[in-house]
């Protein structure tokens, strides 16, 4: 019975997904095109609702190409290793008081270690597809993603510090408790994984691994039709993924005036993450190779240290 | 144990994204350092000078239009010019007023573009569309005015093709003032970014030694401190009625460029504007010049200069009496100014390749002519 129910919760959530990813182009295009003083898609459906299906339809129906010279298995499974970590996360995602998956005491952990091995899929496609502007692209990914991991779980841990618990729910209840969201409590860290789920997720200003400028397009370069559209979910699925993180660890997860049930402020709270992301995309130039590594190891790092050792001062001196 | 390693051939374009055109640059990288880079050109090769000659002067003038297709009508301009020049012949006030007017839109529209696309080379994507947004309305008057947006073709030897419609130069100075607006608007959204900065100050420098050694003209020029503008130097046309300055910066790097371009955006708008309060009535042409078969320079030569939105463009002509040229040599500000590339990039990564890259301002119908 309890297979059945996962099985169930796997495919909703999967469906749900998809439909999100689909709304979430359509979302980033529309605010990207206001912002830019034009109106995005408007041409299929009202409002451009079914511009980013037709999309993907048209990427299914294409010719599905993997070059000559690449390295076939790998190639072929790199999107599917993109994707399935990005995926596998949202087991641990609580979205509302009541609907959740797993209730899992090492969430944090979890969702840190298995959202990491995204970056394989990464340097698996840049290096099979045989290809020097994947290679590149692959070689700035992954140092990136690497280099950014770091302050990405420093900054979680003044958290986990405070709850005493790696459990996600269990986090919320605590600011539940407090009555007061870790936005608050945890300011520095919340910038701190803000930038760097920035980086984590290759986007602008920090989306050198695909700096279609200098690199075409990165790592899936070579990539066409369902394999590149399976790319494009993973990337967005794991930007999905982080802003639903954010939300439980500094927003408060569900919590909300009740006159909304949880799930709805859970998904708001996520959409303006997500539209953070859209908006420094419509505005910031790419950021420099060497500035973004001294960045994360020089500011980012001893940053997010000093607010663990400050964090753990604060709470073994008030006592909580 | 030492790794093996080796240095990878990197090929940039002639597809390439950032190379704006036909451009080919095979780059050796080792790791994204620069090692060696040979920059292949001449896949927009077309015979321009060679065509000339067989064509009547008059006829050669929408082949000006595809050299900096950016920036037709300072090209335009400096051809006819040269065959007035060679003529002997006096162009109608009224005309003059149209071509400055028409040339300095058109160098607004130009660095419009290069703004929009080295703003998106950088990796700022809306820049591009706010830029082209303006450019438009330097397109739509010039548009107007010649019926064609890009390639005008408005020129004629002797003065221009088309009068101004009616309350077309009411028209040039309300968007002069939109403009100006708007060029302000760019200033808060890029100038002060500190990513942009990041990007440009300090890249690709150019001393004043290499400007004068490699004959780069411009705002290049301008931007490592050298304080050149035909314009001012040697005024051609009627430029000598108007009061503008020449923007210079003295670092010389891809920060400098930017500035001056932008700095050179608010001249031009001055330059307009004191030609729509001067401009006269009268003739836009003058009588011979509608013979277009008739136009036979007497035997001789002439080398007109201009500054184009890109640098020093120059047109020499050689006429042996008969109605079309005997030689025509054209200077192409943009292929003198990307010979200094090769010494540029060396050991530079692939990002500020991109950037200087973009910085120069390179038009592949004028590079390749």
């Amino acid at each position: 019975m309890d297979l059945l129910f996962m099985a169930i919760y796997a495919v909703a959530v999967l469906g749900g997904l998809l439909g999100a990813v689909t709304y979430a182009i359509l979302f980033e295009r529309k605010v990207i095109g206001y912002m830019q003083i034009r109106t995005g898609p408007n041409r299929y459906g009202p409002w451009g609702m079914f511009q980013t299906i037709a999309d993907v339809m048209k990427l299914l129906m294409k010719e599905d190409i993997i070059p000559a010279q690449a390295d076939r298995k790998i190639f072929v499974l790199a999107p599917v290793v993109a994707f399935a970590p990005a995926f596998m996360v949202f087991a641990v995602i609580s979205w509302s008081e009541n609907l959740y998956a797993a209730d899992l005491n090492i969430g944090v952990l979890y969702f840190l270690g298995v959202s990491s091995m995204t970056m394989l899929g990464v340097l698996m496609g840049g290096w099979s597809s045989n290809n020097k502007y994947s290679l590149l692209g692959a070689i700035r990914g992954v140092s990136q993603m690497i280099s950014y991991e770091l302050p990405l779980v420093l900054s979680v841990l003044g958290i986990v510090i405070l709850v005493g618990s790696l459990n996600l729910r269990d986090i919320v209840f605590f600011q539940q408790d407090v009555g007061l969201w870790f936005i608050i409590l945890q300011f520095p860290a919340f910038i701190i994984y803000m930038i760097s789920a920035i980086a984590e997720l290759n986007r602008s200003p920090f989306d050198l691994p695909e700096a279609e400028s200098e690199l075409v397009s990165g790592y899936h370069t070579e990539y066409s039709g369902f394999r590149y559209a399976f790319y494009m979910l993973a990337e967005y699925t794991y930007a999905i993924a982080i802003a639903a993180f954010a939300t439980t660890l500094f927003f408060g997860g569900w919590l909300g005036p009740a006159f909304l049930p949880g799930i709805v402020w859970f998904l708001l709270k996520m959409c303006l993450f997500m539209f953070v992301w859209f908006w420094l995309r419509a505005t910031l130039p790419r950021a420099r190779v060497e500035n973004l590594m001294q960045f994360c190891w020089k500011v980012l790092i001893p940053l997010a240290l000093l607010n663990i050792v400050v964090t753990a001062i604060i709470k073994v001196w008030m006592g909580w | 144990m030492a790794i093996k390693t080796e240095t990878m051939t990197l090929n940039m374009g002639p597809q390439h994204p950032s190379t704006h055109g036909v451009f080919r640059l095979v780059v050796d990288v080792d790791g994204e350092t620069i090692k060696r880079v040979e920059p292949v050109m001449g896949y927009l090769h077309r015979g321009s000078e060679k065509l000339a000659e067989r064509f009547v002067y008059t006829q050669f003038i929408p082949y000006t239009d595809r050299l900096d297709y950016m920036n037709a009508m300072t090209n335009n301009y400096v051809y006819c010019a040269a065959v007035e020049k060679l003529l002997e012949w006096e162009i109608p006030e009224r005309a003059e007023y149209l071509r400055v007017i028409t040339m300095e839109l058109n160098r607004i529209a130009s660095h419009l573009v290069w703004w929009g696309t080295y703003l998106l080379d950088i990796g700022a994507l809306s820049p591009f569309l706010y830029a082209f947004r303006d450019r438009d309305h330097c397109l739509d008057l010039l548009n107007e005015i010649s019926g064609a947006r890009m390639t005008f073709n408005y020129m004629r030897i002797g003065g221009v093709k088309w009068d101004s419609p009616d309350g077309w130069i009411d028209r040039v100075k309300e968007k002069v003032k939109v403009l100006r607006e708007n060029i302000n608007e760019y200033d808060t959204l890029v100038t002060g970014n500190e990513i942009f900065q990041s990007r440009t100050i300090g890249v690709g420098k150019l001393t004043k030694e290499q400007i004068l050694d490699w004959g780069i003209s411009g705002p290049l020029a301008r931007a490592s401190g050298l304080k050149m503008d035909i314009r001012k130097d040697e005024p051609y046309s009627i430029y000598d009625r108007f009061d503008f300055d020449i923007p210079t910066q003295e670092e010389g790097d891809v920060y400098a460029r930017y500035k001056v371009r932008i700095a050179e955006l608010y001249e031009s708008l001055k330059i307009i504007e004191q030609a729509c309060e001067q401009i006269p009535e009268g003739d836009i042409i003058t009588k011979k010049g509608k013979r277009i078969m008739m136009i036979k320079p007497p035997a001789g030569e002439a080398y007109t200069r201009a500054e184009a939105s890109k640098g020093e463009i120059g047109v020499y002509a050689i006429s042996n009496g008969k109605n079309k040229p005997y030689r025509i040599k054209l200077r192409r500000p943009s292929f003198v100014n990307v010979a200094i590339l090769q010494e540029l990039l060396i050991g530079k990564n692939i990002q500020d390749l991109v950037a200087i890259f973009g910085s120069l301002d390179i038009v592949l119908g004028e590079v390749d002519a």
